[in-house]
């Protein structure tokens, strides 16, 4: 593929790859963070009915020991460098989710205090749409990130000096 | 009748040349002073009135018309159970007023937000800074002039667009 990939194209990194991503896509600790209506739904998912934990998904009270942010919410002008600050905090690998139409696109508040979606700030790897999204839409956009993860390249292994992470075609 | 209004039989009587405008709409009554006389004015209406409560200070823009801005001040009497609402026009050129802050501490934060929201400087306030935008926001946002979707962005102009 034209990179170079010091343990070779075997095996052991085949392996390695679906070890640490299985072990990552099992274990999302999102960060505890709500901005609007939409963390209502979100702690209706993680509550007793939806369930997450079910998938290993515990919300984390702390950015330092959270893997994944789910922007919940209308994002404000003022709010942003909090959010920023929040997740310059997370350590790698760090996954963003934005649930919900206004931490897409702004959604209604289509306003000059409103960030027009949080992608402006932060790299989304999942947008939610709803206005709130049901918890079965954050449930169904959980899991495709933990598909997105399950098929991450060499991510481990460039993060230890081992060769470049490969990138998906599209 | 708004002439019948205790407040205003008295208010008359006392800043006959202060006193702009008074109506009743709906049992509220309204009265509009000169705002270099709002201190006054209110100062005896809380202490010899007793509208010893002050529920609400804002601002309304009115572009296009002189003076451009009004300040509102709504009064609450608690001992009487009465109301009454005070307005001062304030113009674009000279926008200031006197702030209330000595009489109510609670219009302190209601005074920062319509100087955040609107512009207007309070005289005398202790800490006049923004209290809704960020620190280093330019303009004033409820202003009719201010664009909707802020200074940086095309406006909006329909669906279709």
């Amino acid at each position: 593929m034209g990179v170079t990939q010091p343990l070779g194209d075997n095996i052991i990194t085949t392996s390695l790859d679906s070890l640490v991503n299985w072990a990552r896509k099992s274990s999302i600790w999102p960060m505890t963070f709500g901005l609007a209506c939409c963390a209502i739904e979100m702690m209706a998912t993680g509550a007793a009915k939806h369930d997450l934990d079910r998938f290993g998904i515990i919300f984390r009270a702390s950015p330092r020991q959270s893997d994944c942010i789910i922007i919940a919410g209308t994002v404000t002008k003022k709010m942003l460098p909090v959010i920023k600050t929040v997740y310059e905090q997370m350590p790698e690998p760090k996954w963003v989710v934005a649930m919900g139409a206004c931490a897409c696109s702004g959604g209604i508040f289509d306003t000059y205090s409103v960030v027009q979606g949080i992608d402006e700030a932060l790299p989304v790897d999942v947008y939610i749409p709803g206005c709130p999204p049901r918890p079965e839409a954050l449930l169904y956009g959980l899991m495709k990130l933990q598909d997105k993860i399950a098929n991450e390249k060499n991510s481990f292994g460039s993060s230890i000096g081992l060769g470049e992470r490969l990138e998906p075609a599209a | 009748m708004a002439e019948n209004n205790r407040a205003v039989v008295k208010l008359k009587e006392r800043f006959a040349d202060a006193l702009l405008e008074y109506k009743e709409h709906r049992g509220e009554v309204t009265v509009t002073v000169k705002k270099e006389s709002i201190l006054e004015v209110l100062k005896y209406l809380r202490d010899d009135l007793r509208y010893n409560f002050l529920s609400d200070v804002t601002a309304v823009d009115y572009l296009g018309q002189e003076p451009r801005f009004m300040v509102v001040y709504h009064l609450l009497s608690i001992p009487n159970k009465d109301r009454v609402r005070v307005k001062a026009p304030v113009t674009e050129a000279d926008c200031s007023i006197d702030s209330v802050t000595p009489l109510w501490n609670s219009a302190n934060w209601l005074e920062r937000e319509a100087y955040d929201l609107f512009g207007i400087n309070f005289k005398n306030h202790p800490n006049l800074v923004r209290i809704l935008m960020t620190d280093d926001w330019v303009g004033h946002p409820l202003r009719k002039d201010y664009p909707l979707q802020g200074p940086d962005r095309e406006p909006y102009k329909g669906r279709l667009s």
